[in-house]
């Protein structure tokens, strides 16, 4: 983790964002580079999923500048954002319930080229069998657990560069959330890139590489992610002293 | 006997018609997430370019159908883009009052071109007749063509959204339009094919319901629109095939009503049906009841 791969991938530079007239983000910077896991933590309501949605496009913000591998991506909407190589697993996993397992991972693979697909379906089988055994299954029989794993496998059917996770581990029993960051973990090491938001504290800086931490729109602390580990004020905030 | 199963025939004829009209609204509806009142007069603009096409460019039907599907589908797309598209995060209500307006507008337009002076339709599709029970039960080629266009379109429809790429995206956008954005859908353009293909369909439902009913004015469109809006509700708005089932049931009453209990009370029969199913389903025949986000 010392070694400098200082290639930035996606860099947020003081970002605004509204809602109407409630001003959610107070300009917020950060930084993402090839290769890493970072995290970004913080209270209910500090702003990380407005964070993530305005990256990957869903929302606009008002000031401030977001680039993608050193392309400004404010303003091209979610639907371009996710073809340049960045891939949202959203909050609550918002699987397409009353489809079938196979297509709302058809589905991730939207803006890949058809010809794409069954290969991208196979490595998602590979890594998530459970989703092969559910293949024609409606998403929304399945249970939170397995619908998880269909968020994220449809979030890798784009192939994405980097990939963003809100709160993976959200509504889990613990032995899931174990699961669900072995695997984070894996696709670290298979060479993705991850930008991973966590109520789960405690998980998240075990596996990230660097972290932000979010007070109601603005970051108030950053560094490694041993390091924002061992903060007194993190320990007392999200972590029960 | 043989008079029941005529009026019988008939019934999933005119269900048949409002079935069609019925997909338009319950597509866009499923989509879009709003009402396009407009939808019933987009019938009647086809019915009237299928007219001129063949009254004054004596073209064959075939071809004036076709034109009449390409006019709307263009009409359809310039609707949204122009009237809904700026309006995707006003409220509903705004949305509402501007389908009402689209409504008047079109309604208005073609009384500029056309007046109102009911035109006849030519009867083009009456290739002949089915006789059985020694002529007691005829069955006219017209009834017969808009079953069978009603069953074909169905088909057509299920394989489009269950089996292509742009059909499933179209069902991806009607389930949740922020993630099926974040899988690479363009949303305006999804909405926009879905007002394509629904009056696309409506210029087919103004061919047949006006082959069958052959009076043509600018207000042509109103009843059955307002009827094949019923039906979608009765069936479960968003549903494809609750649109056909609520169709063809609504139609089958309308007719049955009309010739067993009352002529005058035949409509009134088919809204208050749509009130009994309402009653014990809200979401209609086979609408999804509203279920919490978790
Ligand atoms: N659609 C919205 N309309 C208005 N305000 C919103 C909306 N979404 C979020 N907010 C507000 O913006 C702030 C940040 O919300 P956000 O969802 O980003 O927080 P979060 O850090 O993801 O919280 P959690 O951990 O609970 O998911 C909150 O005060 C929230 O009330
Ligand atoms: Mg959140």
């Amino acid at each position: 983790m010392s070694e400098t791969r200082a290639k930035s991938l996606l860099k947020v530079d003081d970002i605004h964002v509204y809602y109407g007239s409630i001003h959610a983000i107070k300009g917020i910077s950060f930084e993402v580079n090839e290769g890493e896991i970072v995290t970004l933590i913080g209270a209910n309501g500090a702003g990380k999923s407005t964070t993530l949605n305005t990256v990957s496009g869903l929302l606009r913000p008002r000031s401030g500048l977001i680039s993608f591998e050193g392309k400004s991506i404010v303003g091209i909407g979610a639907s371009k954002v996710v073809g340049l190589g960045m891939a949202l697993c959203p909050e609550g996993r918002r699987v397409f319930q009353q489809m079938t397992v196979r297509e709302n991972l058809e589905m991730g693979g939207f803006s890949r080229p058809g010809e794409e697909i069954p290969q991208s379906l196979e490595n998602v089988f590979t890594r998530f069998p459970r989703l092969k055994e559910r293949e024609k299954q409606v998403a929304g029989t399945l249970s939170g657990g397995e619908q998880q794993m269909l968020a994220m496998g449809r979030a890798l059917m784009s192939k994405p560069k980097l990939l963003m996770l809100d709160e993976p581990s959200m509504g889990l029993a613990p032995i899931l959330v174990e699961q669900i960051f072995d695997i984070i973990k894996e696709l670290h090491a298979s060479g993705t890139t991850i930008l991973l938001v966590e109520q789960n504290a405690q998980m998240a800086l075990s596996v990230a590489d660097r972290a932000y931490v979010l007070g109601t729109g603005k970051i108030t602390i950053s560094g490694p992610a041993e390091a924002v580990l061992a903060d007194d004020r993190v320990r007392a905030a999200y972590l029960g002293g | 006997m043989v008079s029941f199963l005529r009026f019988l025939i008939n019934g999933i004829s005119l269900g048949s018609v409002y079935a069609i009209i019925a997909l338009g609204y319950t597509m866009v509806y499923g989509i879009a997430k709003m009402l396009n009142f407009a939808h019933g007069d987009v019938i009647m603009v086809g019915a009237y370019i299928a007219f001129c096409a063949m009254q004054y460019l004596g073209l064959p039907p075939l071809v004036a159908v076709l034109a009449a599907m390409v006019f709307c589908t263009v009409l359809g797309m310039v609707i949204e883009g122009l009237a809904y598209r700026p309006l995707r995060q006003a409220t509903k209500l705004a949305v509402l009052i501007t389908a009402i307006g689209v409504s008047y507008l079109l309604q208005n337009t073609a009384l500029l071109i056309w007046s109102s002076n009911p035109k006849v339709f030519p009867s083009v599709f009456n290739i002949g007749t089915i006789r059985l029970f020694d002529g007691n039960l005829v069955i006219s080629s017209e009834t017969i063509l808009t079953i069978v266009a009603n069953i074909v379109i169905m088909i057509a429809l299920t394989l489009f959204t269950g089996r292509t790429k742009m059909g499933k995206a179209m069902r991806a956008v009607s389930e949740d339009r922020g993630a099926a954005e974040l899988m690479g859908i363009n949303v305006n353009r999804t909405i926009s094919l879905t007002f394509a293909i629904g009056s696309a369909l409506a210029a087919i439902a103004g061919v047949l319901l006006c082959s069958a009913y052959p009076t043509l004015q600018p207000t042509t469109g109103s009843m059955p629109g307002i009827k094949a809006f019923t039906a979608a509700v009765f069936g479960g708005i968003g549903s494809i095939p609750g649109a056909m089932i609520g169709g063809l049931l609504l139609g089958i009453i309308e007719i049955l009503g009309k010739a067993y209990i009352s002529t005058e009370l035949g409509d009134a029969l088919v809204f208050a049906v749509l009130i009994v199913v309402l009653l014990f389903k809200p979401a209609g025949l086979l609408g999804k009841p509203m279920r919490e986000k978790v």
